[in-house]
């Protein structure tokens, strides 16, 4: 022992201090502070999105039309990224370095620690290439997407196109992440939700250098993804096909419908595009060019274009007249052609017909100025106290048909046409004391009144069922679908029906839609003409077969090219024989030879 | 047979127990934290857990034949010893294989060995030695440069080697040195540098002129208990400072706050002589000098600093919060961190620790193997590791002082202060108190040169322990 023994305790007190010292300052990180918890999580583990396949697409057939592909998504996550080579990359996925360049920087903006898509839609031989060389560059990674693959070069419109949500889409629905795709229109838009399937995820572990060591927990936690349901739809794809080969080179709209179910068998608008361009690297190049197509091939003509129906419309008005029992069936109206007929002072344009006639022939004709008369009753009705509570009266009437609304749920950009109300009128004409005569032009569907394709098909479907229609749809019911299909009965008694549909089985043996006949089949049908500003005549058929229990109504409407007779018609004949008959007889073939070729576009 | 007995009952087991247990949870944790499934088996010779078992066993073998090696061997052979050492680090550096940037291995057929290792306890019998002899009084200057040389050259040695870590721990000599008499005020010294050391690089120069001065001043009135002085020298000062700061701003000469107040102070302080030297205190020189000593260091610090690696100086400014690069040089502390912080109360598990696992945390197997106690086994393990440490540091510092022969406690507390060095400095950078420092926490970390130099380390005191009775001087 000796003097200095007593600085043990000097020394050991020291000792226990800084140990206490370290005990206290595990206690802090260990116990109280949690933070390194959750950064252990974010170092180890590794949230991977499963993509789920989306809905397939079929017809009414069940031939498959839409379906997918896969393909690869160069994706980054940048805290990862080292300085590269980006000679290389450009070189492999033939890009542009400041596209490279710019997308890292928007990746880079979105979060510096999550993956987001670099480069998307990679196909499958660049992809092999990149991937050999992938190892070079940390933090990039190829993930598997799947695309849109399309069985046929048409019908775009009705399937629309998926594409990349916004910023804005992610904010409304938590569900999307940057990059994940998204119905941009069509079936991919409205049924977004039934096609889209339900993400997956699964938590994989990794190390420093996010290699990965397994699945975390062995999966427990994992959630796989819910494939998106498949979309039956009720087009008839070889019927689809042969309308757009008829309206090549042809602006306008063709919808055919089963009347008895208010399936839409036939949705054609022309120009249209191969839906097989909105998809892959080319996407936005194709995109940019059809937009700037002055033909406009990315509106929707059969849905979403208002016309004037033109003399279809007289259908309606008879059938208003005879419900309001201004006329009847053997009313009788006197024309003497064109602009020799006067009413009410005002003279009005026709063609040569016999005269007078009654209202089949009037349909069988299409005779202006019995229309002009009908309306004059119609409007100057003595059981209205005037004019503007019988075009009150009126206009329920025609709404009643689905016109001035949109009719069909299946359908985003669809467009309700327009029905003036006494409003309108007022405000057009000045005063709210307005005649008849003001605005007879409706009579024969021109003027204000302006339809879409869609509903002049619809009205042909009222007809044809003789006093309802059912809801028009593209899609069968799916589970959580929007379409619900109910019947819609119009507020016109059965009587009215016979004496319309007699005019127009007229009109197609006899009168103006007599290019439509089909041997062995009754075929009612209305042409129309409608008056353009902008160039030629508008042509127009409303039609459907056979008169006794119809299977189709349709609606042709031909922008540009003349009178209904010219090719609404016969384009609208051909259509109902081939969906009729199935095939079109050699009698015909030469007409539907001249009809494929007949180019109004480019005239 | 009678002297087998005698070693087997003075030999003090629970120190040998503690040992046996340190090694042996060592071990698990080597096995945790390079755990792989394809490689699972505890005892595959080709991981580094198989290894370790290896030099566990070369190790057991060792210590066994030092205890039965005559204790006077030790005492006797010290310094041969010692030069054996040395020159093995002579040789390192001429022929060593460079690993990992350091020139501080020996590659015998796929075997590495770390001399510097061996250093340790070589050093630590040689200044037992010196310092047991009769008539030592370690504040004579001759013995003090004795001393010295003999940490020096070992020190040197390891340095040049580019092992900075591992010679840092022949300072904690220190500790031996005070027991056997330092005068309290050099230790004292060491550490006021330290702190000084620390507080320039965290604060502004001013700030730290500013906290000296104000230091010396209370100093001063401690030992004055003439108020009125205090204040004059105040108000020396303080007019000092904005007299000359009203000069410098009217002539525009380039000069700084801090060093106006250093003018300042120097003015006083040349006053404060003059009063001494009419009034004879003392007690005002040592104030004086103190703080001019100071003064001097923290203006040294930055020096110095400067003069470091750029790595040490990361480390050091890491570990000082000043620099927070998260990927760069602060990458290994804060996944350390990470990994002893998401362990929690109880830890994962066994064989659960993810962050080391899967090479978050840089030489997990050795200089980080504690990230995988905190990981694997909370705080709950964090603790009895370094309860389980602390307990055979004290348990030798007792045994130390129970010695009758001077050489034994003086080894005695070298043993236990370089086990303390390495737990305090290794334990301290992976939970981010001290600068990143590489040198491995005994008995845990991977690495046969490390647990065997250990081992015989401890099991030559063990040895001399058991043999204290015999000895009478």
């Amino acid at each position: 022992m000796n003097k200095f023994a007593h600085r043990k305790k000097i020394i050991s007190a020291i000792i226990i201090c800084i140990c206490s010292i370290y005990v206290l300052r595990l206690f802090y990180m260990q116990v109280l502070d949690d933070s390194a918890q959750y950064k252990a999580v974010q170092n180890t583990q590794r949230l991977v999105t499963q993509y789920p396949a989306r809905g397939l697409i079929f017809d009414r057939n069940q031939k498959l039309l839409v379906e997918n592909q896969p393909a690869y998504d160069l994706m980054v996550i940048p805290r990862q990224v080292k300085a590269f080579d980006t000679a290389e990359i450009i070189h492999i996925l033939g890009i542009e370095k400041e596209v490279l360049i710019k997308n890292l920087n928007t990746c880079r903006r979105y979060s510096i620690r999550k993956a987001s898509v670099l480069i998307s839609q990679i196909t499958a031989d660049k992809y092999a290439k990149l991937q050999e060389k992938l190892y070079k560059y940390p933090g990039f990674f190829v993930q598997t997407r799947t695309l849109r693959k399309y069985n046929v070069n048409h019908s775009a419109d009705v399937f629309g196109y998926i594409g990349e949500v916004s910023p804005k889409q992610i904010k409304q629905d938590s569900t999307y992440a940057p990059g994940d795709y998204i119905g941009v229109n069509g079936l991919e838009k409205t049924y977004e939700s039934i096609l889209r399937g339900v993400k997956g995820e699964q938590i994989l572990l990794v190390d420093k250098y996010n290699r990965i060591m397994g699945s975390y927990e062995n999966g427990e936690y994992d959630k796989p993804a819910i494939v998106g349901q498949n979309l039956v739809t009720t087009l008839d794809a070889d019927l689809q096909e042969y309308a757009y080969r008829l309206m090549k080179n042809k602006k306008g709209g063709i919808i055919a419908i089963e009347p008895s179910t208010g399936e839409i068998l036939l949705k054609v608008s022309s120009p249209g595009y191969d839906p097989q361009l909105m998809v892959g690297l080319e996407r936005s190049k194709n995109y940019n060019k059809l937009s700037a197509d002055p033909n406009q091939p990315l509106f929707d003509r059969s849905i979403g274009a208002a016309y004037p129906p033109g003399s279809t419309f007289k259908t309606i008005q008879a059938l208003y007249g005879l419900q309001e029992k201004v006329i009847s069936a053997e009313t009788c109206f006197e024309c003497y052609g064109s602009f020799k007929t006067s009413i009410g002072g005002i003279r009005m344009g026709c063609h040569e017909h016999i005269s007078p006639l009654d209202l089949r022939q009037s349909l069988q004709h299409s005779c202006n100025p019995y229309y002009v008369n009908v309306w004059r009753r119609i409007l100057e009705n003595s059981k209205y106290p005037s004019v503007r509570d019988s075009y009150a009266a009126w206009r329920n009437f025609v709404c009643s048909f689905g016109l001035g609304n949109t009719l069909c749920p299946d359908f985003s950009n669809e467009k309700g046409g327009s029905i003036p109300t006494l409003a309108q009128y007022d405000k057009m004409l000045h005063t709210d004391n307005w005649k008849w005569s003001y605005i007879m032009s409706i009579s024969i569907g021109q003027g204000e009144l302006l339809l879409t394709p869609l509903q002049i098909a619809n009205m042909a479907c009222i007809i044809a069922n003789r006093g309802y229609y059912m809801t028009p749809h593209i899609v069968r019911p799916v589970n959580g679908g929007m379409n619900v299909v109910k019947k819609h009965i119009v507020p016109c008694s059965p009587r009215c029906f016979p004496p319309i549909i007699d005019g127009m089985a007229l009109a197609a043996s006899l009168g103006t839609a007599r290019g439509a006949a089909i041997d062995s089949v009754a075929i009612c049908a209305k042409t129309g003409t409608a008056q353009n500003p902008h160039g030629d005549d508008h042509s127009i058929v409303m039609i459907f077969a056979p008169k006794e229990n119809p299977k189709i109504a349709m609606a042709v409407y031909i922008e540009n090219a003349g009178f209904g007779a010219r090719y609404a018609v016969p384009i609208a004949g051909l259509i109902l024989e081939k969906y009729l008959k199935g095939s079109i007889s050699p009698k015909r073939k030469d007409l539907e030879e001249r009809m494929m070729n007949a180019d109004l576009i480019s005239k | 047979m009678n002297r087998r007995n005698e070693l087997i009952k003075n030999t003090d087991w629970l120190s040998v127990f503690l040992y046996l247990i340190l090694v042996f949870i060592g071990w698990l944790n080597i096995y945790a934290a390079v755990y792989n499934e394809s490689h699972n088996n505890i005892f595959d010779l080709s991981q580094e857990y198989g290894k370790q078992l290896i030099w566990m066993g070369i190790a057991f073998v060792v210590g066994f034949f030092i205890m039965l090696t005559d204790s006077k061997f030790f005492t006797v052979f010290s310094f041969s010893i010692y030069a054996l050492v040395i020159s093995l680090l002579i040789a390192v550096l001429l022929f060593g294989a460079e690993f990992k940037g350091a020139r501080s291995w020996f590659n015998i057929a796929g075997v590495r060995l770390q001399p510097a290792e061996f250093g340790k306890f070589a050093t630590c019998l040689a200044i037992a030695n010196v310092m047991s002899r009769h008539n030592f009084h370690i504040m004579r200057l001759k013995n003090l440069v004795i001393l010295g040389i003999l940490l020096a050259i070992p020190m040197g040695l390891i340095i040049l080697q580019n092992d900075t870590g591992s010679a840092l721990v022949y300072s904690s000599f220190i500790f031996v040195f005070y027991r056997e008499g330092l005068h309290g005020s050099i230790p004292l010294l060491c550490f006021i540098t330290i702190v000084i050391f620390i507080f320039t690089l965290l604060y502004p120069p001013l700030f730290i002129t500013a906290l000296i001065i104000g230091g010396s001043l209370i100093a001063f009135l401690y030992y004055r208990q003439n108020k009125q002085e205090f204040y004059l020298l105040f108000l020396y000062i303080t007019g000092g400072f904005f007299l000359l700061k009203l000069i410098v701003w009217l002539i525009e000469y380039p000069i700084d706050d801090q060093q106006i107040l250093i003018i300042s102070f120097l003015f006083t302080s040349v006053i404060g002589i003059y009063f001494i030297y009419k009034r004879k205190m003392r007690y005002i020189i040592l104030v004086l000098l103190a703080s001019w000593m100071c003064l001097g260091a923290s203006l040294g610090v930055t020096e110095v600093f400067n003069h470091l690696q750029p790595h040490q100086q990361a480390r050091i400014n890491t570990s000082l919060g000043i620099e927070n690069d998260k990927m760069g040089a602060g990458y290994n502390v804060n996944q350390s961190k990470i990994a002893i912080g998401s362990g929690g109360l109880f830890g994962k598990g066994f064989l659960q620790g993810t962050q080391t696992k899967f090479k978050f945390v840089p030489e997990q197997s050795t200089d980080f193997i504690f990230c995988t106690v905190g990981e694997e086994w909370g705080f709950i393990g964090t603790t009895t590791v370094i309860g389980l440490f602390l307990f055979f540091i004290l348990r030798i510092i007792a045994l130390a002082e129970r010695q009758r022969s001077a050489f034994s406690r003086i080894y005695g507390y070298g043993v236990a202060s370089i086990l303390f060095f390495h737990v305090a400095v290794n334990i301290g950078m992976t939970i981010g108190l001290i600068p990143v420092i590489g040198i491995p926490l005994p008995f845990f970390s991977y690495g046969g040169s490390s647990l065997l130099a250990f081992t015989i380390l401890v099991f030559i005191f063990f040895r001399l322990d058991a043999n204290r009775l015999q000895v009478f001087s």
